[in-house]
């Protein structure tokens, strides 16, 4: 193929049978990034999904839908789609892959990256093509951002997580060419997923949620950190946290807002407890309100919100949390 | 006997990591002389071996790439309980990315007479990536579970498993030889003991350079890495932050009624 024409790709994951709202964010980003590029947005789709989610991911851009289907990928094979993928991948030449960070596509990427011999960015909150259309990869560090880029190894790989990008519109009238890929002889996995037990999640996800409340290292402790899930959700909003408290084994891995964990967008955001690090904001884009309430007049994350309160947060939330119910039973101007 | 292979990657003090920062004006990186220690994540992939230890016949080589200060963490491991030590250090080790560093400790790894799973912190803590585990499992052609959040069964040639997904998690059964990168959630991790010092001081540490691996130099370091560093920059993210002054029960009321009259609550 001639490399001028070498396409963008996306990597369309699924567990169970469900395509993540990522895969197709990132499908957006892809048909932007191939019509600066002059070249085509192409998925690989791992697995059987519904007619209907695959007619979406043609609506939402796809110019070529390469399918490989054969029973298993829906429990989590990283090992054979990795093969798979990047078989396909030295037969195509595709100039960038995209893979969202799930928990499948953080498995599945360096799996890809390095069977490919190239490099692999995690996490970028931006992806930008230079004069000389190399692809810069943004990340948050050193309270600031860097631009990594992979200037001589094809593919460039790297992960997005959701809401980075916005979903892409569906234009039912977009169409493109299915392509069923044969499923390559005598693969075996070494990994089995015997199950997947998967939880109800609990109250609103943190990606769709009006009110967030994110819980720093301030907390102090297991009971400190129980009064900020009390505020959420007195508060009727999802619980967010930091890499500290998630690493004072406070709060599960999963509520972690930044640029390893999700991305929100609250109308509302409170931030108790925390200093206000780069990787932690970079993780909350376009609130309308943002409150932080920290002990330490000198944070910095008093410079990043709208609204301060110099309170030790184990002392003032529950007088907050107090106030709220108050309110709550006797609505109207207070 | 188990042979487990612990990779450890000594980091900035993280309390003092804040001191590495991006000069505004010269989009350069300030540079701090801050100390090293072991990896958060990674002191729960050495509890896990530990653990596993304690339960049947098993050795623990503690793998660590860096510079020759790295050897005081593979010295702490080894307080805390592993039976060797491993530094690879070299200049031409140096500027590696996640892909040159997985290929360098794979290459070690290769040297390493018997090896039946490899443990890897989930994450490192300056750099944020999470690729090293899985890339060596690549390079070592060996299979690879990410995330494991509790290990169910790890006797015989088939592991059980259990690794976190999106809302939930997965059994997983794997054969060994095989590479897991582990969760914090595993354990918690041990302190150190004054016994434990006092035992360590007889375990070797064994330093590798670039001449006792089997790999060229262009494939170590910064000229074996695919990605770099290509600009950096500050961004801008102040708000003019109103400070909300009072007791607490009138800081408490002032900011609901805020929140309120902004549309938000």
């Amino acid at each position: 193929m001639n490399i001028n024409l070498a396409p963008v790709w996306v990597i369309a994951e699924q567990v169970e049978g469900v395509i993540p709202p990522v895969c197709y964010e990132l499908l957006g980003k892809a048909t932007e990034l191939g019509k600066e590029l002059g070249v085509p947005a192409e998925v690989v789709l791992l697995g059987e999904v519904s007619g209907e989610q695959k007619e979406k991911l043609f609506h939402a851009g796809a110019d070529v839908l390469y399918q490989v289907n054969f029973p298993g990928f829906d429990k989590f094979q990283t090992e054979i789609s990795s093969k798979i993928i990047s078989g396909l991948a030295d037969e195509i030449k595709p100039q960038i892959i995209l893979i969202g960070s799930t928990f499948l596509g953080r498995e599945l990427a360096p799996l890809v990256a390095a069977r490919l011999k190239t490099g692999l960015t995690a996490h970028c909150i931006d992806l930008v093509l230079t004069e000389d259309k190399i692809l810069e990869q943004w990340i948050p560090a050193y309270g600031g951002l860097i631009a990594i880029t992979c200037p001589e190894k094809r593919p460039q790989i790297a992960t997005v997580a959701r809401g980075v990008f916005p979903m892409p519109a569906f234009e039912p009238s977009n169409t493109g060419q299915l392509i069923q890929v044969d499923k390559p002889e005598d693969i075996v996995s070494r990994v089995k997923t015997l199950e997947i037990i998967k939880a109800e999640p609990e109250g609103v996800p943190l990606e769709e949620a009006l009110t967030v409340v994110a819980g720093g290292a301030g907390a102090g402790s297991q009971e400190g950190w129980k009064q900020i899930e009390i505020l959420a959700q007195t508060l009727n909003a999802a619980l967010g946290s930091t890499r500290p408290a998630v690493d004072e084994g406070w709060v599960e891995l999963e509520t972690m807002i930044g640029q390893s964990g999700k991305m929100v967008h609250p109308d509302l955001y409170i931030g108790v407890g925390l200093s206000g690090e780069q990787q932690h904001m970079v993780g909350i884009a376009g609130a309308k309100v943002m409150v932080a309430i920290n002990n330490d007049p000198k944070s910095p994350v008093f410079q990043q919100v709208d609204l301060g309160i110099v309170e030790d947060c184990r002392e003032f939330i529950p007088i907050l949390i107090k106030k709220l119910k108050e309110k709550m039973v006797k609505p109207g101007p207070s | 006997m188990l042979s487990i292979v612990v990779c450890v990657k000594a980091v900035p003090d993280l309390t003092l990591a804040d001191k590495i920062r991006i000069d505004p004006d010269t989009k350069t990186l300030t540079r701090h002389d801050i100390p090293l220690v072991i990896n958060p994540l990674d002191r729960n992939a050495l509890e896990a071996a530990l653990v596993i230890k304690e339960n049947q016949e098993a050795q623990i080589i503690i793998l660590s790439m860096g510079p020759p200060a790295a050897g005081n963490v593979v010295r702490e491991c080894l307080a805390l309980g592993a039976d060797q030590g491993i530094l690879l250090s070299d200049p031409a080790f140096a500027g590696a990315d996640a892909f040159a560093t997985a290929l360098t400790l794979s290459k070690a790894i290769e040297k390493i007479e018997q090896v039946d799973s490899v443990f890897c912190g989930r994450a490192s803590s300056d750099g944020a990536t999470e690729w090293v585990g899985p890339e060596l499992a690549i390079f070592l052609g060996l299979p690879v579970v990410t995330m494991v959040r509790k290990f169910d069964i790890t006797a015989g040639n088939s592991w059980r498993v259990k690794a976190d997904i999106e809302d939930g998690i997965r059994v997983v059964e794997v054969e060994l030889p095989s590479v897991f990168t582990i969760t914090h959630e595993v354990n918690t991790p041990r302190t150190l003991s004054f016994s434990g010092i006092i035992k360590s001081r007889k375990k070797e540490i064994t330093t590798w350079g670039l001449n006792d691996l089997n790999v060229p130099e262009d494939q170590v370091g910064l000229k074996g890495s695919p990605t770099i560093v290509s600009s950096l920059t500050v961004i801008d993210s102040k708000r003019s932050c109103e400070i909300i002054e009072g007791t607490q029960e009138e800081k408490a009321a002032i900011l609901i009624n805020k929140l309120v009259a902004a549309g938000v609550l």
